[in-house]
């Protein structure tokens, strides 16, 4: 059942045991948007996608996924996650293609080889995020940027209607994190609801058409160009924060409180400020 | 050519032979699970907690093979439920209940220590006295457990690299582990009397070690982790024989005499490779370190 809403928290408070990590979460992401939650480290951003992915347990609230309610146990169907990869152990003796093709194992038979259909779709995915050819490597063997894309590719490959993302832009170098966003843009385009956790304010800025501030629940939500004022960031990362905005194309550069200005001001042309769909 | 023979002329090392070359295989198979999950101290800690099941079996006059064997089930469970609790961990959980059903049967064991000899063979194994029972129920085991394998091998890959993504995806998370946990407590109440519960951890550990040196892949890491198992089983048995030396003994040492020869070997071919001209970009790490640093970020885990 398909809901004008992909996503919705109602006063979602969670945790693992003892004072729940976030509290309070309403939120309500129609479908085929493309959102960024910022925030600081600690603040909930990755225990928001584990609640809507039914593996933070819930104190108090209500999560769905396309109108369904999922609970602790009890994961949504039709959703793709890809993990902050510092939790990945690279030293596994897994291939590219074995990644990719965990991703299909609800459509996969009992054997415990892959069928045609399941090399194909993986080759696909793989072919989609520019990895074709890299399916027999070792994980370890890639780029940093390659390594976040096969776990994109993961998540992909069993046709998600709705795409959760945890610092899918950390430890990347900035052509690569460009590389990434595009991607993402990309397949919003193609109508999948997509959440990521970010720290990249200027990325989010620049890419992302949504954005929902957290620390330990949500602050304020709406387009960059709303949300992305002195006092709301500094709210919600307990600090001061500059916010320079470009008056003839409405550009946003963020930076920390102090010292940052003259190099604001010259990278200002290159963050455009992206229109709310 | 005599001395080779000789040991086959006796029906007990004949089921000797083919009890520890099973056991050694299907160990091999458990212990890739346990060695990628970084639970390699579960084999030593659940063989004792067996021992503890065997003795209080004993004492109330069950069955070895099912009072020890639904011993070390809940043994496993109680591992599973408890290091999931934060702030405890695998190793903590493993050191607690393992040791306590171990204390429990030592316990027993010094109020009656009428029967305390025949605890010998479970402690330090003793494959000269292997029945045809023995043999059948070793060999149940492990056709069980290798269907289970076969059947499960991709809910078992994805639920050990990454269980809790795994449920995410729809892997029956919980059942798995319920079944693993009987497998690898099957699997160490079938090896008790082979090996011995102060040895089998090396069974279970040394082999996918060993294995994990020589392919980066999972499936043939299985496959050598089997084969390097059995053959450590079976080999080790004939030395048993030769030398005249403890059978779980010669099958521990020679598994770890194999495992130093292919940590030599790998290492020099990893050093030969880095000096060949044209090599200037640093390889990945060799297997050889990256699985010795795996080993003692593990030990630091549990320590």
């Amino acid at each position: 059942m398909t809901t004008p809403f992909a996503i919705r928290l109602h006063d979602l408070a969670g945790g693992y045991g003892g004072a729940p990590v976030v509290r309070g979460v309403s939120l309500a992401v129609p479908a085929g948007r493309f959102v960024g939650l910022v925030g600081p480290s600690g603040a909930g951003k990755t225990s928001i996608l584990k609640a809507i992915l039914g593996v933070l347990p819930h104190v108090s609230g209500a999560v769905e996924v396309d109108g369904r309610a999922v609970t602790a146990g009890a994961p949504p169907a039709a959703v793709g996650y890809v993990p902050q990869t510092e939790l990945v152990d690279w030293s596994f003796p897994v291939t590219v293609d074995q990644v990719v093709l965990m991703g299909r194992i609800q459509a996969m038979g009992r054997l415990p080889w892959a069928s045609r259909e399941d090399k194909r779709e993986v080759a696909a995915a793989l072919e989609k995020l520019g990895l074709g050819g890299l399916g027999g490597r070792h994980i370890r063997e890639l780029s940093g940027g390659q390594q976040q894309r096969v776990f994109l590719a993961r998540a992909l490959v069993g046709k998600p209607r709705v795409l959760l993302l945890d610092e899918p832009t950390a430890s990347v170098d900035p052509k690569t994190r460009d590389d990434i966003l595009h991607l993402l843009v990309g397949l919003h385009d193609e109508g999948v609801t997509t959440v990521m956790t970010t720290h990249e304010l200027n990325a989010v800025a620049a890419h992302l058409p949504w954005v929902v501030c957290v620390n330990n629940g949500v602050v304020a939500q709406g387009p960059p160009a709303d949300v992305f004022t002195e006092p709301i960031l500094s709210r919600t990362f307990g600090a001061p924060m500059r916010v320079l905005r470009d008056a003839e194309t409405g550009g946003i550069l963020v930076a920390e409180g102090h010292g940052h200005g003259p190099v604001a001001t010259r990278r200002l042309a290159a963050v455009p400020a992206v229109a709310a769909d | 050519m005599d001395t080779l023979r000789e040991p086959f002329a006796y029906e007990f090392f004949r089921h000797g032979l083919l009890a520890a070359t099973m056991i050694g295989a299907l160990c091999g198979l458990m212990g890739v699970y346990i060695v990628l999950r970084k639970m390699s101290y579960i084999g030593h800690g659940l063989s004792h907690s067996v021992f503890g099941g065997a003795v209080v079996s004993y004492l109330l006059g069950w069955n070895f093979y099912l009072g020890a064997g639904a011993w070390g089930f809940l043994s496993a469970l109680l591992i599973n439920a408890t290091g999931r609790r934060r702030g405890i961990g695998a190793d903590a959980a493993i050191g607690i209940i393992t040791t306590a059903s171990f204390a429990l049967g030592v316990a027993v064991i010094s109020k009656t220590r009428s029967f305390s000899r025949d605890f010998e063979a479970a402690l330090f194994g003793n494959i000269l006295g292997v029945t045809p029972q023995d043999l059948w129920v070793i060999g149940a085991v492990g056709a069980v457990v290798a269907s289970a394998v076969f059947l499960g091998y991709k809910q078992l890959l994805f639920s050990t690299f990454d269980p809790e993504l795994a449920r995410v995806y729809g892997v029956a998370t919980g059942r798995v582990e319920t079944g693993f946990a009987l497998a690898l407590a099957a699997t160490v109440v079938a090896s008790l009397n082979v090996v011995g519960a102060t040895l089998i951890a090396a069974a279970i550990v040394i082999p996918p070690t060993t294995a994990r040196l020589l392919t980066d892949s999972f499936g043939r890491l299985l496959a050598l982790s089997v084969l390097l198992g059995a053959w450590c089983g079976g080999v080790g048995m004939l030395f048993s024989f030769w030398f005249d030396i403890a059978s779980g003994a010669a099958i521990v040492l020679l598994a770890t005499a194999t495992f130093a020869a292919v940590y030599a070997a790998t290492a020099a071919r990893q050093r030969l490779r880095l000096r060949q001209p044209g090599s200037a970009v640093p390889a990945p790490a060799p297997a050889a370190g990256r699985a010795l640093a795996a080993a003692v970020t593990s030990d630091q885990e549990r320590a």
